[in-house]
């Protein structure tokens, strides 16, 4: 009968207490167990640098869909006699910034004196702002769109070759080596020269040499997972070898793949302004954020105004994407965290 | 080794092959001709096909195109200087783009271990976190943009350089390139830098010889650095090589007449010869360079020699 009711008894906290105070030092702290998601987040949460790149790159999104709408110009709205304008932003005029002056000379005067226009004018009299983040959505829809089709091409091509090994991870290393050493940027340059100027040609252009690096990632993790016992027991479960790829494996390293994915957007965006810059960029008036730098720089020394905002827009963007993968990675792969 | 490098070699030479292919083809895919004279009649117009061997079948013109190729012949430019052959309107522009991208590559190392160095020893301290928000605005920033930020406030504003490349004074005038292009290999040599060296300091032959009382700057500079350095020379070939390459837009930025400003100028004129040319000497030393880096890990790191002999 005692048993039952040392059972029932609800213990406190201060129903025992240590013989001597040095014991207390020997109790061990208990942590709740944490899912693997939750670690992942706990880690990036704690990350200055990552949050403030995720802010940014969310901001980003945000104006490259709406930020084209704040005003009643399109990205190919041409209003004659506004060209070269500097920026003027209501409010801030006031205060002697962004008051639409030209070396000291008031650009605004006369007709003009209730328009206004926050990053200015290009060289056609075109809205920079509506040109900016219309660029911007151009520029995150090639690069999402390369890094799309790079995890898939490059995570399905580099999980056979490293879960099937042997003659077939062989022939397809080979391939992929040879392929590697075709530098990147001969191969985009001339594929934007044969292909049709537009959006798809750069993608595809992109996407060409640009899955290898996640082959080479998505590779070499399926060759870590893949003796792994839990692998082995579905295996003489009788799963099949799709089953084992997409429902055992690929879980297990998908984190890799995002954090790989997550680099190689910078490095589309960049490659899309190399392209611009070398005249094989989206046709004009269509604007990318590399077509609006490279058509920038001709009147750079004149009016540097059209030169600085997709300039500045494309530094933050690419540092913002750089910062958010650099915590992803560490937030996925606790060993970095120390470092 | 001698396994290694054969197959490494073999490789090589097959990546070689095919981008003569891929070049070759996608040229030939390419629209527009060469001869865009409307004044020239069709008869015209064979005469000039047969004379550049245009009209043969394209499997014959790709060996003769391989067997010129290789003997350093590149043809002949059709519009940028008619007549004129492709292999001398390179002759003094390989030199020119390869002393940019040395300049850079020099810059971007001496910075990077500096960089790196310094946030390896303090580390968690401002210096470190410093050190590492300069190498991700490094990582981040396209060579390209602090080129022409270059431009406009050293050379346009202060008038310390020559805006465009200046061929009384060549030196002079591939500093601001040069470290325009140095900040993505300043940058990642850094990060790799403080994390191998970061590494190493923890290591516990470190602890050996700290406990045996060997001085603190003995410590970093014989034993610390001598291992981090080696796993650095692996990251610089292919820094160098994205270099090399990637020096086009800012060759045309500063006027510099080197071979990616040619390429570009090939690409514009639709000049089929200096662009086949100019993409071929960046691959050759792209390959090379990708060749003698591989090589080098294996002697470096013996695993992974025996493992990919193994493969």
């Amino acid at each position: 009968m005692s048993q039952i009711d040392v059972l029932d008894h609800e213990f406190e906290e201060d129903d025992f207490s240590f013989a001597h105070d040095a014991d207390a030092k020997l109790v061990d702290k208990n942590f709740k167990a944490t899912s693997y998601l939750k670690d992942v987040w706990s880690n990036f949460i704690k990350n200055k640098g990552a949050i403030i790149g995720f802010v940014i790159v969310v901001f980003f999104i945000f104006m490259a869909i709406f930020g084209p709408s704040f005003n009643a110009h399109t990205y190919k709205s041409i209003i004659k006699g506004h060209e070269y304008l500097t920026p003027r932003v209501p409010g801030l005029q006031k205060l002697g910034i962004f008051n639409g002056t030209y070396k000291g000379y008031n650009m605004y005067e006369g007709d003009l004196s209730n328009v206004f226009y926050w990053f200015g004018t290009d060289e056609q009299g075109r809205d920079i702002w509506t040109r900016v983040w219309s660029g911007t959505r151009v520029s995150l829809i090639i690069a999402f769109a390369a890094v799309i089709i790079d995890i898939c091409i490059g995570m399905i091509y580099g999980m056979i070759s490293g879960f099937f090994g042997g003659k077939v991870d062989m022939i397809m290393q080979r391939f992929a080596e040879i392929l590697n050493g075709v530098p990147t940027l001969v191969v985009v340059t001339l594929l934007g020269l044969v292909l049709p100027a537009g959006m798809t040609s750069i993608i595809f252009a992109l996407m060409i040499t640009g899955w290898i690096p996640m082959e080479r990632i998505a590779r070499a993790q399926v060759l870590k997972v893949k003796e792994q016992e839990y692998v082995l027991a579905s295996r003489t479960l009788g799963a099949s070898n799709f089953k084992l790829i997409f429902s055992e494996i690929l879980p297990n390293i998908f984190g890799q793949v995002i954090v790989t994915s997550m680099f190689s957007i910078p490095n589309a965006i960049f490659l899309e302004a190399y392209l611009s810059f070398l005249g094989l960029g989206v046709p004009q008036p269509m604007a990318s954020l590399g077509s609006l730098v490279s058509d920038g720089y001709k009147s750079m020394t004149t009016f540097p105004h059209i030169l600085l905002s997709p300039v500045i827009a494309m530094s933050v963007l690419m540092l913002a994407f750089n910062l958010f993968a650099d915590g992803l990675r560490d937030a996925f792969d606790p060993k970095m965290l120390n470092k | 080794m001698k396994k290694y490098l054969t197959k490494r070699a073999l490789v090589s030479v097959a990546t070689l092959f095919v981008i003569l292919l891929v070049l070759f083809i996608l040229m030939d895919l390419m629209p527009g001709s060469p001869f865009n004279d409307e004044k020239l009649t069709a008869d015209q117009l064979a005469v000039l096909y047969s004379k550049y061997g245009l009209d043969k079948p394209i499997i014959v013109r790709f060996f003769i195109y391989v067997k010129n190729m290789l003997t350093g012949d590149f043809g002949i430019s059709y519009t940028i200087n008619k007549n004129f052959a492709v292999s001398e309107m390179l002759k003094g522009r390989l030199s020119v783009s390869l002393m940019v991208g040395a300049m850079a590559m020099v810059v971007g190392t001496i910075f990077g271990l500096i960089l790196g160095i310094a946030s390896a020893l303090n580390h968690n301290t401002w210096i470190d976190n410093l050190c590492s928000i300069i190498a991700v605005f490094g990582v981040s920033i396209p060579s390209y943009v602090c080129g022409l930020l270059l431009c406009y406030f050293l050379a346009y504003k202060l008038k310390l350089f020559p805006i465009l490349f200046d061929r009384g004074r060549p030196f002079y005038s591939l500093v601001l390139p040069a470290l325009a292009l140095s900040v993505s290999p300043t940058a990642n040599i850094a990060r790799f830098t403080r994390s191998e060296m970061i590494d190493v300091l923890n290591s516990n032959f470190i602890s050996l010889v700290q406990s045996k009382g060997v001085k603190d700057y003995k410590v970093i500079v014989k034993h610390a650095l001598r291992n981090t350095l080696i796993p650095i020379v692996t990251v610089m070939g292919p820094l160098l090589a994205g270099l090399l390459t990637g020096s086009s837009v800012i060759e045309k930025i500063f006027g510099i007449p080197g071979i990616g400003n040619l390429m570009i100028q090939g690409i514009q004129f639709n000049d089929y010869n200096v662009t086949i040319a100019c993409s071929f000497i960046y691959s050759i030393i792209y390959v090379v360079i990708m060749f003698v880096v591989d090589l080098l890990y294996g002697v470096i790191d013996p695993r992974i020699r025996i493992t990919k002999e193994g493969a």
